[in-house]
């Protein structure tokens, strides 16, 4: 398969971008996305010039770290996978192919394709965590739990801090994380304990680091590559407004 | 705990909740007021002159003005914020997420719309009306369709509106009025719930039905009295011209 890509190339933070046209040949059906931004690279790096700087870790899907928007769409145009997960077969042999890094004010561009999200460590640290004793093994069922909040604690948690949600959101808005975040600790009693502290620390470091606000839309669940649900940002409005309420 | 509703995004999105909420219900109320207006004009003129220039008419008026201007005022720091979140540079391509509406994200747009069809319909009406009432004076001046100049009791809400709608170009006006106000809704109903926590996915399609059938119900009941007026304005016009007030 042959491409044409249309890629954003920046030199740094504060540099002007500009799109860059390249050309690909030859390119298996079978190649992962992030395995035909290589060949791109290596050709590029024997030509002498500076390869593409894009972002990319585990190549399975769940370390979050790919984050380019390809063709309109976060993480590309497959449904419910990660950009490392997206073969070249989902594209049009010939085609031209847009590849521009997660576009939103609180994820600043740090050269090419790659962004700085330190801002959704930042919410992290203010309150995504419960606080335990970390020295013996905890019984795994001294604590019975519902399945039914078993999983919806396990679907929040299936979030990878990507990214897609705040870069899709017309608003900018990271909702959709912080409410996997909260949501995913409140359905189960060892998170339960901190619910109103967190909720309330997540949201006021999310608006204090310049997220924009939800406007219930829903194209972050639908650009989310793991198919979080705004049905999570609900509840974050209800433990918000709830500890708030109790204050 | 006020400070909430100012100064965090959930509290803001809480506001327009709220605030949105009220306005659907004096829309409903509005709206089964006006057909009145279908089977009885004496009716219809007896409700008007209940909502005068009285005490709680006019508190009502006062408190409806506060809640169209919080959602109004509220609505435009929100888009502020979020343009500002969004970032300068923006994605060169662009797509229609699935599964959102357009609606969804025209919000302020239909607002504005809204609003400047409010105006127009103060202007139509309240201005010869409750605001002549409280002026003190006893008529107000309208041209009837021969061009003569005529009196109108500020009660005789069925003869304004007769002649308002005998005009075609104000039927186009309102009915434009209300396709927006309609968009607006199919989006702000169900969204009303999702931003106070009321929400999850086993209610997204009951609560998008019931936005469906809200905004439907609210564009058929004034879109209905509009194009009656229209057709039969010469019999109501007519038929109220002479009328004096009962009360």
């Amino acid at each position: 398969m042959n491409f044409t890509l249309k890629i954003w190339r920046q030199r740094d933070a504060k540099s002007q971008g500009a799109f860059e046209t390249y050309k690909v040949t030859d390119i298996s059906a079978d190649t992962s996305f992030l395995e035909m931004m290589d060949i791109l690279n290596n050709n590029l790096i024997h030509e002498g010039k500076e390869p593409v700087a894009f972002d990319h870790d585990c190549r399975e899907g769940i370390c979050g770290m790919c984050s380019m928007h390809i063709n309109g769409h976060a993480h590309g145009p497959s449904q419910a996978v990660t950009t490392c997960q997206m073969y070249m077969r989902k594209f049009k042999d010939g085609s031209t192919i847009t590849i521009e890094p997660w576009r939103s004010a609180a994820f600043p561009v740090i050269r090419d394709l790659v962004v700085d999200r330190g801002a959704y460590d930042k919410i992290l640290q203010a309150g995504g965590f419960i606080s335990v004793r970390t020295n013996s093994v905890p019984d795994g069922n001294a604590i019975p739990i519902p399945k039914k909040d078993a999983d919806e604690s396990m679907d929040a948690a299936a979030c990878v801090g990507c990214g897609a949600c705040a870069a899709t959101c017309k608003n900018g808005s990271a909702m959709l994380f912080v409410a996997a975040r909260v949501s995913s600790l409140a359905k189960l009693p060892q998170g339960r304990v901190e619910g109103a502290r967190r909720a309330k620390a997540m949201v006021a470091k999310m608006d204090e680091l310049g997220f924009g606000n939800c406007t219930n839309t829903g194209a972050c669940q639908a650009q989310c590559p793991k198919s979080i649900s705004i049905a999570h940002i609900a509840r974050l409005n209800r433990e918000f407004l709830a500890a708030k309420l109790q204050d | 705990m006020s400070c909430f509703l100012t100064n965090s995004s959930v509290g803001k999105k809480l506001v327009m909740s709220i605030s949105g909420c009220f306005l659907v219900l004096f829309i409903l109320f509005h709206m089964s007021m006006n057909l009145t207006v279908l089977f009885s004009r004496e009716a219809y003129n007896l409700i008007c002159e209940f909502l005068g220039a009285n005490w709680y008419a006019l508190a009502g008026t006062a408190v409806l003005a506060f809640g169209v201007a919080v959602h109004f005022i509220y609505a435009f720091i929100l888009t502020i914020n979020n343009y500002r979140a969004r970032g300068k540079q923006r994605y060169a391509v662009t797509v229609q997420e699935k599964g959102v509406s357009w609606a969804s994200k025209n919000m302020l747009v239909l607002g504005i719309i809204v609003v400047l069809g409010l105006g127009i319909h103060l202007i139509h009406f309240w201005s010869k009306m409750q605001l002549v009432e409280v002026m003190h004076s006893q008529f107000a001046l309208g041209i009837d369709a021969n061009g003569a100049e005529f009196t109108v009791h500020p009660a005789n809400g069925a003869l304004l509106m007769a002649y308002t709608f005998s005009k075609w170009y104000n039927v186009v006006i309102y009915l434009v009025w209300f396709a927006a106000l309609w968009f607006h809704l199919t989006h702000g109903v169900w969204s009303m719930f999702q931003s106070a926590g009321f929400a999850n996915d086993t209610w997204y399609p009951r609560l998008k039905c019931l936005a469906n059938i809200v905004a439907t119900l609210i564009f058929l009941g004034f879109a209905v009295v509009a194009v009656v007026c229209f057709l039969k304005s010469g019999d109501y016009i007519a038929e109220m011209v002479n009328w004096t007030p009962g009360l």
